[in-house]
């Protein structure tokens, strides 16, 4: 059995945030998950896969083929009745925005948790959107955890608070939060797990045609107001401390701000508000904290959310009180705290001396060699790159060639000495970036997007390239997995799990589905055959397709024989 | 209880993850107050892989410059670079067996003279432990067990309150059976070479 399914109520486990998350919808009831992998959030869904590998748990999951794909099947779900959880980095959040803001306005039944998992610092992003403002945006109530413990807790809450509302719940992460291990004493798991739904036929709810969707914004805003007189009470809300300096914090900031407390000795003589319930703005609660304050300091990653939220109660109501955070500089609204800074910046606001730590004279150490992440030894990526390079070479256009490229293990292209990195925005944008750039220049173009990527908005935008008859050609450089989220699976794999029995969808056949004639296949490990068809694809003109077809070696490595 | 960081530091595949798991359910199993952050995603392919535990209370993650109680480095080129985040009072503990990142063959910067650095850091920090742990680790009969080894040689500095006994059985619980028995050695191998690193 899946450690996180053992049923033995008061065991400690040190659990990541993400595998918290799941044992907090493990003991909430949860029926139904589907989830796209994204770091810091993979965790979630590698997990939830491996409990569903025991069909004992009477759990569903699956890995949809993007996040759009797995708010929505977890959405109907819920209006059939089920509890039900998807979870996200912060950009698939993008992607599955068109489904979350009209979800806000149908609701559900069952209880819904949307985890999204911010990356500040872009650990492992191409940017560092505060993801907060999709529940600003979209009207919905947004939990922040600070611990693993928290985590577990807030996922069990979020479905009640779901089902409460009739809305789905954002319980948001950032990359701290994700992957920090803690102590997590177990709860009981869900005596009762509903795995049968059934949906009710309502039009007036579920089909938002104008006249539907317009009742439909008012039930959102009055469920708005019930949230925040939630928010208002809610235990996940905490005072402590007292004097006339306030502090509020949430998520790991609050963490770093309780330790810098703990360290400078004033935790009972600064008003310290710690958010975990934090949108809708609990107003009541805000009020009555600000009651009394001379300053308060807002310590918060990236943007200025509840910076804001708390000027404008503190307008609304006259107070005068000075608040302090990104406006003032005290805080950067660039990437991950610091917690050193965090300390010192508390107690400059408190007037208090901090000794900083002695070292030793460090500026003899010479700049050091960089140690960027890299394709691994043996890859099959790194076989087409050159293979691509040495055909373009052989053409007589590799200096003028431009690559747009796409987001995976491959990116890494970017790197000297392969360097075929040129053009990125977001997954799926090698095919509409490779369409723009053969509309605007002369120089060919080729493009890379990895077998999972494709799938997950790799499609529609070269059915559009073949109607619209742009010139590039797009290798597909499938490896038989999603490698650089852990290995996860999607509907073109040959290489599969143990015991995975789901039907393939050949990349093959979908290329040739979207009405691509020109399409080409190489083993990039059979180097002369491989430039010589790569040498006639890229002569071509037109939409061209290269498929090279060779496992990830770290994954072929983990089920090598598997292969169907 | 005193708190304390100790910061893990690697290259992606070296096992850094699994030495701060193990100190993590270590300290968990003698009933502290621990918390270990993990680097997941990219920089396990190959790059730099920082992980770092909190004892006694720390619930924040990250540890900052100067701020390292402890230093664990799995590589010596990251010893060096993980030097402003240690201060007059850390104790160190380094492998000395580089691996060289592609980019000194690209020529962007030359790697740094090992012996060199090894003589500073004994200068200049109070406990500085540098032993050749991959050859242990092979002696131990699995290369891989690197991490092991370094966390043998943490456990017999007596530096923190997590005894030696606990870091084996925990080994026993959480890793695989049939490696168990050689990491095992390993933890000894890491832990008697403390006396002479």
């Amino acid at each position: 059995m899946h450690p996180l399914l053992s049923d033995d109520p008061g065991r400690k486990m040190l659990l990541l945030g993400n595998e918290a998350i799941v044992r907090g919808a493990v003991e909430a009831g949860m029926a139904v998950a589907a989830s796209y992998p994204g770091t810091p959030s993979s965790e979630i869904g590698n997990n939830l896969f491996q409990i569903t590998q025991d069909r004992e748990s009477g759990i569903y999951f699956e890995f949809s083929t993007n996040e759009k794909v797995a708010m929505e099947v977890t959405a109907s779900a819920s209006a059939a009745g089920l509890r039900t959880l998807t979870c996200m980095k912060h950009v698939g959040m993008n992607v599955a925005s068109d489904v979350l803001m009209t979800l806000a306005y149908i609701g559900l039944r069952g209880g819904m948790v949307i985890v999204c998992a911010d990356d500040p610092s872009m650990h492992s992003s191409q940017n560092e959107q505060d993801n907060r403002y999709y529940a600003k945006l979209s009207g919905l109530p947004l939990l922040e955890p600070t611990s693993p413990e928290e985590a577990r807790d807030m996922t069990k809450a979020a479905f009640d608070l779901s089902e409460e509302l009739g809305l789905p719940v954002i319980l948001r992460t950032t990359t701290r939060t994700a992957h920090v291990r803690g102590p997590v004493p177990l709860g009981p798991i869900a005596s009762e797990r509903r795995r049968n739904g059934r949906f009710e036929k309502t039009p007036m709810r579920w089909v938002p045609v104008p006249a539907v969707a317009r009742m439909r914004h008012k039930a959102l805003l009055e469920q708005q107001e019930k949230a925040t007189a939630l928010a208002d009470k809610s235990p996940f809300n905490r005072i402590s401390g007292r004097g006339d300096i306030g502090i509020v914090a949430s998520g790991v900031a609050a963490c770093y701000v309780q330790d810098a407390m703990a360290e400078l000795g004033c935790a009972d003589s600064v008003r310290f508000l710690r958010l975990g319930f934090s949108y809708p703005v609990p107003e009541g609660l805000f009020t009555s904290f600000l009651q009394g304050l001379r300053k308060v300091l807002v310590v918060e990653e990236l943007e200025p959310f509840q910076e804001e939220a708390l000027r404008v109660v503190a307008h609304r109501n006259s107070m005068d009180v000075e608040i302090l955070g990104k406006a003032s500089g005290h805080f950067s609204r660039l990437y991950e705290f610091d917690p050193a800074h965090v300390r010192n910046t508390i107690a400059s606001v408190l007037g208090m001396d901090v000794k900083a730590p002695d070292m030793p004279d460090l500026s003899g150490i010479p700049q050091l060699p960089m140690r960027p992440p890299t394709l691994c030894k043996g890859c099959p990526h790194r076989e087409t790159y050159n293979e691509v390079k040495e055909a373009l070479t052989a053409i007589g256009v590799v200096d003028e060639t431009v690559y747009p490229t796409d987001i995976g293990c491959y990116t890494l292209g970017m790197l000297p000495p392969i360097g075929m990195a040129d053009y990125l925005l977001c997954m799926g944008s090698s095919v509409g970036a490779s369409s723009g750039f053969s509309i605007a220049t002369d120089q060919k173009i080729v493009s890379f997007i990895g077998d999972s990527t494709f799938f997950h908005s790799g499609i529609s935008s070269l059915c559009s390239a073949v109607h619209n008859q742009h010139d590039f050609c797009l290798v597909i450089l499938d490896n038989s997995t999603t490698a650089m989220t852990g290995h996860q699976p999607n509907p073109g794999i040959s290489l599969r799990p143990p015991g995975y029995e789901k039907p393939r969808i050949a990349i093959e056949d979908v290329v040739k589905g979207c009405g691509v004639t020109q399409l080409y296949k190489i083993n990039p490990y059979k180097k002369a055959e491989s430039v010589d068809t790569l040498r006639q694809a890229l002569s071509q003109s037109g939409v061209t397709v290269v498929i090279a077809e060779a496992p990830c070696v770290l994954y072929y490595k983990r089920v090598g024989g598997n292969r169907s | 209880m005193k708190r304390q960081r100790i910061l893990f530091t690697g290259v992606g595949g070296q096992g850094t993850l699994l030495a701060s798991r193990l100190l993590g359910e270590a300290a968990m199993a003698e009933d502290m107050d621990v918390c270990v952050s993990e680097v997941h995603g990219m920089a396990q392919r190959g790059g730099v892989v920082e992980s770092t535990v909190m004892l006694g209370g720390i619930t924040g993650p990250i540890i900052s410059d100067g701020e390292a109680d402890v230093l664990v480095s799995f590589e010596p080129l990251e010893t060096i670079r993980a030097l402003p985040k240690c201060s007059t009072g850390s104790v160190i503990i380094t492998n000395t067996v580089p691996i060289e990142p592609f980019t000194v063959k690209l020529g962007q910067a030359d790697y740094p003279d090992v012996e060199q650095w090894i003589d500073f850091m004994r200068e200049n920090y109070p406990v500085v432990k540098a032993l050749d742990a991959d050859s242990l680790a092979r002696e131990a009969g699995t290369a891989k067990a690197v991490n092991v080894v370094l966390i043998g040689t943490l456990a017999a500095l007596q530096v923190l309150p997590v005894s030696a006994d606990r870091i084996r059985d925990t080994i026993e619980r959480t890793v695989k059976k049939k490696f168990v028995e050689a990491n095992l050695r390993a933890f000894e191998l890491g832990f008697n070479a403390a006396s002479n690193a």
